[in-house]
């Protein structure tokens, strides 16, 4: 009865949404609607929150007789992957997503009030289309609420093995959140559109959601790497996967996004491109969720597929982006630029970043879809893109952005004299040495790649400290939150460098009391003892090496499912990690086992943090909360323009 | 009337600057795709002929079962895939077996075959769950009107 109140919630939901979605237009140019339409926000999400939680009560209390539950669950389940079980498959995932999108939608009915109406409304009117639009699929497509009635089983399938960890519990909530968010900054670009006022104010409203939903988006991609990194056992943390790619598509059209909004606030240029990138990045986030649930390209962790499924989503991505489109060919040529600029600027340098960014973009997309068209345009011949492709391309893009990137912060709008940059010049040389003689000091070896990468990381951070020691006392948020993500940005590139060049792997076969070297350390098969989970019985191998360090890999045979898992053994370390997985059984007793020695690989994933650490600081600079109370009276087109370098990007 | 135009070259030598880079990258973009495509090919047209050799393709079918042999000190494995239509072929690979890898299961390789016909494979796929299965086996699965479990 209690699923029947969830699915009935979920209905409600629905109608709520369309209802919205009517309002909000009104409201737009009739502020007598606005009461209703938040309302009707408001409403949807407690709807779509009782929904959600009622199916977490039916994981929790083992309702085997719902089908997703009976799919995805089993009674010797602990608890909390019980809840987490919730989102491990299509149906919860895509509640958890919808829940997410009213939550967004909620927030902007909340937060936005003080936004003029004709912008407001015609916001909260796409998101609750668009809401509408998921919460149908979710009802005629993949309804989580289906029962297995009159005959129940008396136990479920249980939850894929892979998804019993940490990861599930925290990964694919916050990248829906980065994900839905998206759709603020779309919605945002949509309203500013119909209504006609794209200007610098529409910047200001959008920036803090835009920065907001572009950290979560960082940290659930970020999180995805390293759990990938952990439990897949292969000691890689990126794949070039399509269902990766289709995660960091909207997350590089959103790092776009972000700094060309910084053009658009500060000096009212960029407006019909940022447009463009706020409308580009949510649909990449539409076709990413195509991609990942329709099953159309080979990856290593796509959801079960249904064709049914997959055109109804194709069907959401085709209105959503072509309505999006051709609302945007029909108004960007009447949207005039005016600001000026020349020579070496901030505004060229965020232009140059923006150009690298959908460059990358591009290459990935092509590089994710080629296999699409190809099979298309063949008539069914398959082909997959290898990561040397992405890498190929993408690693020297993102050493340009790095190079562009380090001197950003120093220059000026409008026009920078190029002796400011001197110094700077002398910190590269500085940086190129550090470049080339840390990996020579660490790995005693020099590689291109890596060595690049070190010199523009640690210029990169020089530059920046000596910004911040120049400004010191005057430091706003904006900027300091602009140079944490940079800094970030630093980290990552430094460790990515470093792990994909230094990094070394073995396959042995060893056997108890044996031991093989790898890069100077000795790591002995130590024991093998049997271990009990709560609903999985292990082998645990223990290594040990010369240096006292002791790490426990298993193998893990889930009861339920009967499904075999690999459980690392990682000694994770600042600077190094060790990892080794146990293979398989082999015939006379020993095992194959796998070792990994990763340097720096930590550093990809605090960079990362940083990177997000610092777009939520950026948004809590007291100008945005200052900025919305002034915006209820004026229709400020361009602020003034700050000249000081602290003014952040 | 000076400034306009220096705005003018500064921004002609933005353009062309875009320009240039946007070529370049779409010069290596191509060049690293057309180097990186891995083409599938399902058993028969590996055992008839069709596959290309030395080539990086990936292939795909059934492990037979009893096929899997161990080498008897080292990670060396060798197996059979088969299409169960008479197309058969032997893998080659070295290194540690997915866990999901099982005779009469399915299994997606990326690798080279030789002018002998041996499949040399450099990495090795089983479907990751019960209910997911790579698109290019679920198309042999149809073709043969049976899902391959």
């Amino acid at each position: 009865m209690i699923v029947e109140l969830g699915h009935f919630a979920a209905i409600l939901a629905l109608l709520m949404a369309a209802g919205l979605a009517g309002t909000g237009f009104l409201a737009a140019t009739n502020p007598a609607w606005r009461g209703l339409t938040q309302a009707l926000a408001l409403g949807q999400l407690a709807l779509v929150a009782l929904s959600f939680a009622v199916l977490v009560a039916a994981f929790v209390g083992n309702d085997f007789s719902v089908a997703y539950v009976a799919q995805n669950s089993n009674s010797a389940l602990p608890w909390h992957y019980r809840v987490s079980a919730t989102w491990g498959a299509h149906e919860g995932s895509f509640l958890l997503w919808t829940l997410i999108a009213a939550g967004w939608t909620a927030a902007v009915s909340v937060a936005g009030r003080q936004l003029p109406s004709e912008v407001h409304g015609r916001a909260l009117g796409v998101l609750g289309a668009l809401n509408a639009a998921f919460l149908l699929f979710l009802l005629s497509a993949s309804n989580p609420f289906e029962r297995l009635l009159p005959a129940p089983p008396t136990d479920g399938a249980d939850l894929n093995p892979l998804l019993q960890d940490f990861g599930l519990i925290v990964h694919p909530p916050l990248l829906y959140i980065g994900y839905v968010g998206l759709a603020v900054a779309f919605a945002f670009a949509a309203a500013a559109l119909l209504a006609g006022r794209l200007d610098a104010a529409w910047a200001r409203w959008t920036r803090p959601w835009t920065n907001v939903a572009w950290a979560f988006l960082t940290c659930g991609i970020a999180l995805g790497s390293w759990w990938a990194y952990y439990e897949l056992g292969w000691g890689g943390w990126w794949f070039w996967d399509p269902v990766e790619n289709a995660s960091f598509m909207p997350w590089l059209a959103a790092t776009a996004l972000i700094h060309s909004l910084a053009v658009t606030e500060k000096r009212g240029a960029f407006k019909a491109w940022t447009a463009f990138l706020a409308l580009t990045a949510f649909s990449l986030a539409l076709l990413g969720a195509f991609i990942v649930r329709s099953g159309v390209l080979t990856s290593v962790h796509a959801f079960a597929t249904d064709p049914e499924r997959g055109v109804f989503l194709l069907i959401i991505l085709a209105l959503a982006v072509g309505g999006a489109f051709a609302l945007y060919a029909a108004r960007a040529p009447s949207i005039g630029s005016r600001a000026t600029y020349d020579g070496i600027s901030r505004e060229l340098l965020l232009l140059a970043n923006n150009a690298i960014l959908t460059l990358a973009l591009a290459v990935v997309l092509l590089g994710t879809l080629y296999p699409l068209a190809y099979e298309a345009a063949t008539g069914g011949d398959k082909i997959s893109v290898g990561p040397p492709y992405f890498n190929r391309v993408f690693v020297p893009l993102m050493l340009l952005l790095a190079a562009g990137l380090a001197i950003a912060p120093i220059s000026r709008w409008k026009r920078t004299p190029l002796k400011l940059f001197q110094k700077a010049g002398w910190m590269l040389l500085a940086a190129a040495a550090i470049g080339v003689a840390a990996p020579l000091a660490f790995a005693g070896a020099l590689k291109a790649g890596a060595a690049a990468a070190a010199a523009l990381g640690t210029w990169v951070a020089v530059v920046l400290a000596a910004d911040c020691w120049r400004h010191r006392g005057a430091l706003t948020r904006s900027y300091l939150g602009m140079a944490m993500a940079h800094l970030g940005f630093a980290v990552s590139l430094v460790g990515i460098g470093a792990t994909s060049q230094f990094s070394s792997a073995l396959d042995a076969r060893l056997a108890v009391g044996e031991a093989v070297e790898l890069n100077g350390v000795a790591y002995r098969f130590a024991s093998l003892t049997q271990v009990d989970g709560p609903n999985y019985t292990a082998e645990r191998g223990t290594f040990t090496t010369d240096a006292g360090v002791t790490l426990h890999a298993e193998k893990r045979h889930y009861a339920a499912s009967g499904q075999v898992m690999t459980e690392a053994g990682i000694a994770a370390g600042f600077f190094r990690d060790l990892y080794v997985t146990l293979g398989e059984r082999l015939p006379d007793g020993s095992w194959a086992v796998r070792l990994n020695d990763k340097p720096l690989v930590r550093w990809v994933w605090l960079g990362a943090l940083l990177m997000a650490g610092g777009g939520i600081l950026a948004v809590m600079d007291p100008r945005y909360r200052r900025v919305r109370v002034r915006a209820r009276s004026s229709r400020a087109d361009v602020a003034p323009v700050p000249q000081a370098a602290q003014s952040g990007g | 009337m000076k400034t306009m135009n220096r705005q003018r070259r500064a921004r002609l030598a933005a353009t062309a600057l875009l320009l240039v880079g946007a070529a370049a990258t779409v010069a290596l973009t191509l060049a690293a795709l057309n180097e990186n495509v891995n083409a599938f090919h399902p058993p028969a047209s590996i055992v008839g002929g069709e596959a290309p050799v030395n080539t990086s393709i990936r292939a795909g079918g059934m492990v037979a079962e009893g096929s899997v042999q161990r080498d008897a000190t080292g990670l060396a494995v060798s197996f059979v895939v088969t299409d169960h239509q008479g197309a058969d072929y032997p893998v080659r690979y070295h290194g540690i077996l997915p866990d999901l890898f099982r005779e009469g299961q399915g299994v997606l390789v990326t690798g080279e075959l030789t002018a002998a016909g041996v499949f040399e494979a450099r990495e090795v796929l089983a479907r990751h769950d019960e209910n997911y299965m790579p698109p290019e086996l679920a198309d042999m699965a149809v073709h043969q009107g049976a899902a391959p479990r």
